[in-house]
């Protein structure tokens, strides 16, 4: 059996810079793979292009034996693939219930979103106790803190029930509490879920990390477990190369 | 799991409760979210309530207190208020400035004016075609003289060039200042289209001189009160309308879509398909406004549908307050009640006086006097909410 994902050839250009060059990566279902590589790596670039907010020079994005690129965003969530910002946006003027209820909608043809809501799907319901929102399911959004919109945004992932989960650094900014409250969260969702987190939290990464494939310059350099990745001297020297504290972390 | 991820799970406990049950225990239980804030029966009955005053108001009161003349007055506002109502739900609720309904309106417009052009005419040519050296009746004209054809395509038209320009600017990703520059640059050239074509449109005097509608005398006062009924009973049903539109999930994606396109895509939705379709709404509402407004007013003109009257009823809508529905609605009537009043006092004043309004509400309220009005309403409940909560 093939991949869920299957990148080929991924070259992605800006401006004449290259930000991916002949990038290789393959996503089995189930897995839980994390991303990391240095500041402008290219791991949001490669989010950006499975998603098709970025179309690539050249390579190919398979998708459960369906080719992505040139698709438009929104037809490709419907093949079942979702995603997070690196800055979180969710919507503030709606309750948390009606964005999880949105996210969870899309696959009603539109005249159906005529009718009222009547309470909360199922499929609300579990994202709403997934991520322990539903105290606040009827407050706006606007309200909740930074850690909250990152949880909501990761419920309105589950609410969407997609196939592949691609999240751009979720912990960021959050205190430290938060973030452990995000790691059961992925490890929790991760159990039926393919999912695809990027994260620069070295901590982070060491607590709840399996697979990790280290992007260096719009390349893979290395793939492995945690342990693999850790010990290579290639990324002590990437990480090296870039920030002294970081590369503490990752070769300690 | 580390003593850190411990300590997580037990803060994760006072934000709440189920935070504390997922990490100890999976698999997750799932429960019944616990139902949104019940609102104060007061506060949940207060829509209806002003609606139905409302409706008395306009279709009781009204038509008793006010003499002809200003009852004509007030029909041709509300004829302006439903425009209104469409501008605030591409607006207000789709983020979609459009400065170019009266296109639409004057699309409805012509549609009834050559209707009842057709049927004065009994047979012969319109006159005004006659004293521009028409000899045959145009085959555009011919269906025409049919009163539901007429009707329908008020409709219908407005809502296919709305559907045909939404489809081409919007899966564009035109959007902001470019598609109101747009829009109104599309109001600019459908006078000029009109004007050029004398023969056909009776160029810049328009459609008028209406004698009969429905086998009624269009000027008699019997026939302009059944006239402002039907106005203002129409503009009611498109209100309940939008009303439920905007608390469908339509309405919370049409929000989303305003407040950010591009996020709404990766929730699976084609913004394009959604504020197209919004556009095609409010133009079959500015549609069915013009068609109404042509017997009321028994005049329809490339004056009427132009940048200027178009840009009037955005500002209309924006002082009353985008936001809200009763806001546009509101809006429109009211500054068509100033307009008449200072074009009759000072008419030098009102356009620099509107202007002014203009910057004046967009500055100090950008909600409107709606916004202002639910502002201090949320002001008093949570007073009263206090005043209880002491005693
Ligand atoms: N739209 C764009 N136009 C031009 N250059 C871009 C664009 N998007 C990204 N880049 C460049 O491409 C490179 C990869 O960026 P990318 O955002 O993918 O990095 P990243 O690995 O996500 O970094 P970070 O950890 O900082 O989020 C960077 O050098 C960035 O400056
Ligand atoms: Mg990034």
């Amino acid at each position: 059996m093939s991949a869920l994902l299957e990148i080929r050839g991924l070259d992605v250009v800006f401006d004449g810079f290259r930000a991916i060059s002949g990038l290789d990566l393959s996503v089995e279902q189930g897995e839980l793979r994390f991303l990391i590589g240095p500041n402008g790596a290219g791991k949001t670039t490669l989010i950006d292009v499975v998603t098709g907010l970025t179309r690539p020079a050249a390579g190919t994005v398979r998708f459960g034996g369906e080719e992505l690129v040139g698709r438009r965003e929104h037809e490709i969530v419907r093949l079942g693939v979702g995603r997070t910002f690196q800055t979180s946006v969710v919507f503030e003027e709606l309750t948390v219930l009606e964005n999880l209820d949105l996210a969870a909608s899309f696959r009603r043809p539109l005249w159906s979103l005529l009718r009222r809501r009547r309470g909360a799907s199922p499929a609300v319901e579990r994202a709403l106790s997934t991520t322990g929102l539903s105290g606040l399911a009827g407050q706006r959004a606007g309200i909740l803190s930074h850690g909250q919109r990152q949880w909501l945004e990761i419920g309105m992932l589950i609410a969407q029930e997609p196939r592949l989960l691609l999240l751009d650094e979720p912990v960021a900014g959050m205190s430290l509490d938060e973030r452990a409250r995000t790691g059961e969260l992925l490890t929790e969702i991760a159990r039926d879920h393919t999912v695809i987190v990027v994260e620069h939290d070295m901590d982070f990464l060491r607590r709840y990390a399996s697979q990790v494939t280290v992007l260096h310059e719009g390349a893979v350099l290395v793939e492995g477990s945690v342990e693999q990745v850790r010990a290579d001297p290639r990324v002590q020297e990437v990480y090296l190369g870039r920030a002294r504290e970081e590369a503490g972390d990752v070769v300690r | 799991m580390t003593a850190g991820g411990a300590d997580v799970t037990a803060r994760g406990a006072d934000v709440t409760a189920e935070g504390a049950d997922m990490a100890a225990t999976a698999p997750v239980v799932v429960r019944q979210a616990p139902p949104e804030p019940a609102r104060p029966r007061w506060s949940r009955l207060g829509g209806p309530a002003a609606f139905t005053a409302t409706a008395v108001l306009v279709l009781v009161v009204a038509p008793l207190l006010l003499e002809p003349f200003r009852l004509g007055l007030l029909a041709k506002y509300l004829c302006y208020a439903i425009v209104a109502l469409g501008i605030g739900l591409a607006w207000g609720q789709g983020g979609m400035l459009t400065l170019g309904q009266g296109v639409f309106f004057g699309l409805g417009g012509y549609a009834m004016g050559m209707y009842l052009k057709l049927h004065d005419a009994g047979g012969d040519l319109p006159d005004f075609m006659v004293w521009s050296g028409v000899e045959k009746l145009p085959a555009l004209w011919a269906p025409f003289g049919n009163p539901v054809f007429a009707l329908a395509m008020a409709v219908v038209v407005p809502v296919l060039v709305a559907l045909a320009l939404g489809t081409l600017v919007f899966r564009q990703r035109v959007r902001g200042a470019y598609f109101a520059i747009l829009t109104q640059a599309l109001a600019a050239a459908l006078v000029i289209l009109l004007v050029g074509q004398q023969g056909l449109t009776g160029g810049t005097n328009g459609l008028t001189n209406f004698f009969d509608i429905f086998g009624n005398d269009v000027a008699a006062d019997t026939t302009q009160r059944g006239l402002y009924l039907t106005v203002a009973i129409v503009l009611g049903v498109l209100y309940l309308g939008a009303w439920q539109l905007v608390r469908s999930r339509f309405g919370r994606l049409l929000l989303a879509i305003r407040d950010g396109e591009d996020r709404v895509r990766f929730l699976g939705y084609d913004p394009a398909t959604v504020k197209t379709v919004t556009f095609a709404m409010s133009a079959g509402m500015a549609g069915i406004a013009g068609a109404l407004f042509v017997p009321v007013v028994g005049i329809i003109s490339p004056a009427l549908l132009g940048v200027v009257p178009s840009l009037e009823l955005v500002v209309a809508v924006a002082v009353g307050g985008r936001y809200a529905l009763a806001g546009a609605v509101l809006g429109a009537v009211v500054m068509g009640y100033a307009r008449t009043y200072f074009s009759e006092e000072l008419p030098d004043a009102w356009l620099y006086l509107q202007g002014a309004l203009f910057i004046l509400v967009m500055t100090l309220a950008p909600k409107g006097v709606a916004g202002l009005a639910s502002g201090v309403a949320a002001g008093l409940r949570g007073r009263l909410a206090r005043g209880r909560a002491a005693a």
